[in-house]
Formats: C-alpha cells, structure tokens, sequence
C-alpha cells in the first residue's frame, strides 16, 4: 500500500500520537483507566499500521523479531523479578509492601513495574504473533526458520 | 533467614519455573535451556519434598499472595492431599528432564529446542500451581498455563499427524476449560468468593439452588474433558501417540492425575462428599463410567498396533480405577484414588520413556517395527516388561498395591460387580501388554534390519530409576499408603 500518499502521509502523522498514548495508558494505568495490557496492545497496533502501510519487511527492519524474542522474555522476567526481589525483602510474592521504605511507595513502585513488564510481553508477543500469520505463504527469512515436517 | 526460606516454599515451587521459562526464551540455545530445566525440575522436586514433610509434622500451610489476607488475595494451601500429588509432579519432571536431553535433540529441530524447554517449564509451572493453589479461579488461571503450552508441546511432534492432534486436544480442551470456568462463575455468582475454603464455608445456605447444581455439573464435565474420563477421551490418544517422546512421558504421568486432583479437590474440599455424593447421585454416575472406561480403554488397547496409542489406550483404563477410587466417596476408597495416581504415574512415565528409547532407534514404534528388539535393547526391553507387570498387577509392584488397595475399597460396601470389573481389565492389560512383549522376545527381526544398539545412558538412567521405584512401592508401601491415608481423612474431614 506504499504507493497511496494519503495513507502514507497520514500513517506517518498518526504512528507518533498512538504510541505516545500508549505510553499514557501505560504509566496513567494506576491512576486512571488503563494498564499494561491495554497499553501494550495500542503499541502493537502502531507497529501492525506500519506493517501494513509501508510492508512487512520494512516493519521487521524497525522492530526486529529476534528484539520482540528478548523483550517478550524480559517483561515477564521482570514480573517475576519484582515478585521475587519483594520476596528477598523479606515479604511474600509480589507483596509490593516490601520494595520501598514505606508501603504506599512501595505499592506504587511494585505497581509500575509490574504493569511494565506486561506491557513489554504485550507488545512483543501482539507484534510477533502478527509477523507469524502475515510472514506465512511468504519466502522467510533466517528469522523464521521454515516448518519442520520431518 | 531459613525460616524465611521455609516460609516462601510454597510460592517458590510455581515462581522458579516461571522465572525460568523467560530465561530459555533469551538463552537462545537449546543446551543451556536443557540445564536449566534439569535444575528447576531438581530444585523444585527437593522443595515438594520439603514440603510434603513441612505438612506431613505441622499440618496444612496457608501462603498468601502478595500479602493479601485469603479470602480477599490468592492463597497457596498445601494440605496432605496435594503435597503427595505435588511430590508426583515434580519427581517425574525431574526424572523426565534427566530422559529429555537426548530424546529432544533427536525429535526437536534444534534452533527450536529452547522454546520447546521453555514451554515445558510453563507446562510444569502450571501443573505445579493447580496442585497448590487454594483459589478456585487461579485454578483456572494455571489449568490453561499448563495446557496452552502442552498444545505447544505436542504439536512439536516430529510426524504432521501432531498438528492435527494437537488442534483436536485445543478444541476439547478448551472446552473443558470453558465448562470449567462456567461451573466457578456460577459458584462466585452465589457465593461472592473465589478462595475454596471460603466458598466451601458459605456453600451450604445456597446448596438447594439449581445454580449451583449447575455449577457442579459444568465443574465435573470440564474437569473430566481434561483428564479424559470415558465419553470425553477421544483427543487423549492422537495426543500422546504424536506427542514428542519426553512429553509423552512428562504429561501422559502427571497431566490427567493433576485434572483428576482438581475434581478431588472441588468435590470433597469445595462442595462436600455429602453434598456431591449423597445429596446428589454423582457417585453412581461416575462408577459406571469408570467402568466404562476401563473396559472399552482396554479392549481398545488390546487391538492396536502403535504402541504409543496401545499405552495411550491402556491410561484411559486406568483414569477408570482412578475415578472408580474416590467416586465411592469413603475412606479407603479416596486413598486407594491417591496410591492409585502415583503408581500410574510412575507406570506411565516408564514405559512411556522405554518406548521412546526405542523410537530414539527406530523412528517408529509399532509392533511390527519392535519385534525381536528384545535382543537388541535388552535393558530398555526388560525396563517395559517390568513396569508392563506393575500395569497389570503382578505382587511386588506398584501396580498390584494399587490393586490390592482399590479391592479392598470396592468390597467394603460390597460391590462386586465393580471387583469383577477390575479383575476383568486386569486380564485385558495382560493381554495388550503381551503382545507387545510377545512382540520384543518371541518374533524375529525384520528381514533386511540392520541391529540396532542400546539407547543413551541418561535415558536408561531416567527410565530405571522409574521402574526401580516401582519395585520400591510394590515392595515397601507403608508410606505411600499413609500418606495416601492421611489424604483421605484431610480431604473427607474438612469437606461437608
């Protein structure tokens, strides 16, 4: 769809603001409505409309997958991280309580994070799971490894 | 700072395979993912055991998520039903990761390999986190953890047939998972709660009401579709057939015994064994469908030539003498349930993995292919026979305590058209388990095969160790029986 201008144009205009208010509802998310998983998902779709606009291969170039295979890992590393570091505090899993001097930042530090590594995993594994269905039929490249049908 | 350890145990078992899971994701290789696999199983198998003595001196631990106080937060409870069933779990992933190593890297492509480690410790974290869980949603939550990931794991399967099979399991599973989720949407619909035990306490002002006759209905169905009870069973046996051979092994011992724990658990915990058994006829129905299942699984066996979906058939008989067990809904009858589980299990897990050593030579496994092996694997050979003897109920096996026990629970109400129904699928499993041993002593090599050698030492190491512990059970079973004994009275006590 490269060729049409208005898409393109406008693709380009919008691709800024959807990512930036997907980094409001990620870190508004303990305030107001919103959180990691939405979050993630409005920044996948800015990677998904500019997968669409300017193709998958150019989209695979800005984010690549072997990125999205490490960021994917690191979010829900560091889920588990904040649950275990409340835990060497002397708390029990993911008791936020425990992470900072007092326990109302403590919650609101715990909170953060956590909804942190979510939206991490979201972005990674909405992305990948849509380069997987757009990549198939398609000549792959070293990133996928073909179907083994031994 | 031990006492701080101790007290962590409990949420320890489920976070250190989901810590470990992302780790394989970025280690990128399947070797280093093997080792820490190997390392979380172990560690987390050292921790079942601290904990099964924690229960089994101190009674029930109650662990509280997060700091939120139970009924409000998820609460980890461990009684002395789950810490035996945890301690199953554990030892065959520990046993099984032992086996993993060369059976992997001869099915599983390997710049796959490390996804398939990652996916097995997910399956393992949720299987963990079922057993220990006290929340009837987080429940749920872990049930499809470890079956998303064992969709994953089967259609690995190095034959096309796995994807198909492994589409056929998503659609009964989540089915199941549905029907399952339904049945604790109605029990939070007339309870307000979600903790077990707080639902269990609020039940019985609302018992009367076709909601939560509903609800456990939907409970009971779901549930069943996971463990495959006899009308649901049909995607059990593509599964374990076209499944890699270490998964087969790992899932074919723990994941329908964790699903049939999940029932106990809601049943006698949740509902009441007077509640669900004699307010409710769910007794009766269930014993004729064990039975069901153990005669049509073992006449089913009997005809097969794979003997991968021989043994897949042969564990759809034996979730029969499983359910059979704690749908009398007595004493002796949930704990011969309970010693029931953790032999299958070992049983299962052996001869699931002798037969994988001999598919790590041959690439097929049907009776053809596997005649006169015999001379050829003779340890892996003689690890089938022995753990085949426990299946049917040979004395100085597991399997035969097992038996022994069952019996003993059936003929104490006096039913004994349920001891001849035992009796009569212990016949069958000798027949399917003849063959296939007729198969490995008394034929001769296909014509123009060439002689095959013995599998690698770790995967004999694993499947011995197995079938030793059999042996073990069959000949020492005082603990195993006590332990199954303290079940019954923690469940059938605090129930109702």
């Amino acid at each position: 769809m490269r060729e049409h201008t208005v898409l393109r144009v406008v693709t380009k205009v919008l691709i800024a603001p959807i990512i930036l208010f997907a980094l409001y509802v990620q870190f508004h998310g303990d305030y107001s409505p919103g959180g990691g998983f939405q979050a993630g998902v409005v920044f996948a779709a800015a990677i998904i409309l500019y997968a669409l606009i300017f193709g998958l291969a150019e989209a695979r170039r800005a984010v690549s997958p072997n990125l999205l295979r490490i960021t994917g890992a690191l979010g829900a590393l560091i889920f588990a991280g904040t649950g275990v570091y409340a835990m060497l505090r002397g708390g029990n899993f993911l008791d936020y309580d425990y992470l900072a001097h007092d326990a109302v930042h403590g919650q609101h530090y715990g909170l953060l994070l956590v909804e942190f590594g979510v939206g991490l995993t979201v972005v990674s594994v909405i992305t990948s799971i849509f380069y997987v269905f757009a990549g198939r039929g398609r000549r792959n490249d070293d990133e996928q490894p073909p179907g083994d049908a031994r | 700072m031990i006492e701080a350890f101790f007290a962590q145990m409990p949420a320890l078992v489920i976070v250190l395979p989901l810590l470990a899971a992302p780790i394989c994701v970025l280690l990128h290789r399947g070797g280093p993912s093997w080792f820490v696999y190997l390392l979380t199983t172990w560690a987390c198998f050292a921790l079942a055991f601290l904990l099964f003595v924690q229960v089994k001196i101190g009674g029930p631990i109650s662990y509280a998520m997060g700091g939120w106080a139970p009924p409000f937060g998820i609460e980890l409870r461990l009684d002395a039903l789950n810490t035996v069933v945890l301690l199953l779990v554990t030892g065959i992933a520990a046993i099984s990761s032992v086996y993993a190593k060369a059976s992997v890297a001869a099915e599983i492509a390997s710049e796959r390999a490390y996804l398939f480690y990652a996916a097995l410790l997910l399956c393992f974290c949720g299987l963990a986190g079922i057993t220990v869980t006290g929340d009837a949603f987080n429940l749920f939550v872990f049930l499809e953890i470890s079956s998303l990931s064992s969709y994953a794991l089967i259609a690995m399967g190095s034959k096309r047939r796995a994807l198909l099979s492994a589409f056929q399991y998503l659609i009964m599973g989540t089915i199941g998972g549905t029907f399952l989720l339904i049945g604790i949407g109605f029990l939070y619909m007339m309870t307000g709660s979600l903790n077990m035990a707080d639902i269990a306490s609020r039940l019985p002002a609302v018992a009367d009401t076709r909601t939560v006759e509903a609800g456990l209905a939907f409970i009971v169905v779901g549930t069943s579709l996971k463990f495959a009870l006899f009308p649901v069973h049909v995607w059990l046996p593509n599964a374990y057939t076209y499944a890699p051979s270490s998964v087969s092994a790992f899932i074919a011992a723990t994941a329908t015994k964790v699903a049939v724990y999940a029932l106990m658990r809601f049943l006698f915990t949740v509902f009441g064994a007077a509640y669900a058994f004699d307010q409710l006829p769910l007794g009766e129905v269930l014993l004729v469908l064990s039975v069901a299942a153990m005669l049509s699984g073992s006449m089913a066996a009997i005809f097969q030539t794979d003997v991968k979906r021989l043994l897949a058939w042969s564990s759809i008989a034996q979730i029969g003498y499983i359910v059979m067990g704690f749908a009398l809904a007595s004493s002796a009858g949930v704990s011969a349930s309970v010693v029931h589980m953790v032999n299958h299990g070992l049983i299962k897990g052996a001869l699931f993995m002798a037969v994988g050593a001999m598919f790590w030579r041959l690439r097929t496994i049907s009776l053809n292919d596997i005649a006169g092996l015999g001379r050829q694997m003779p340890i892996t050979s003689a690890a089938f026979v022995v753990a085949g003897l426990s299946l049917i109920g040979v004395p100085a096996t597991g399997g035969f305590i097992s038996k022994w026990v069952l019996l003993e629970a059936v003929m104490e109400p006096g039913h004994y058209w349920l001891a001849a129904a035992i009796l009569v699928s212990s016949l069958m499993a000798l027949i399917y388990i003849g063959r296939v041993v007729e198969a490995l002593y008394f034929r001769e090599r296909p014509e123009g095969q060439p002689p095959v050698g013995e599998a690698p030492v770790l995967m004999l190491t694993a499947t011995w160790t197995l079938v030793l512990a059999n042996i073990v059970l069959g000949l020492y079973a005082t603990p195993l029986i006590g332990a199954a004994e303290r079940a019954a009275r923690a469940v059938l006590g605090a129930g109702s």
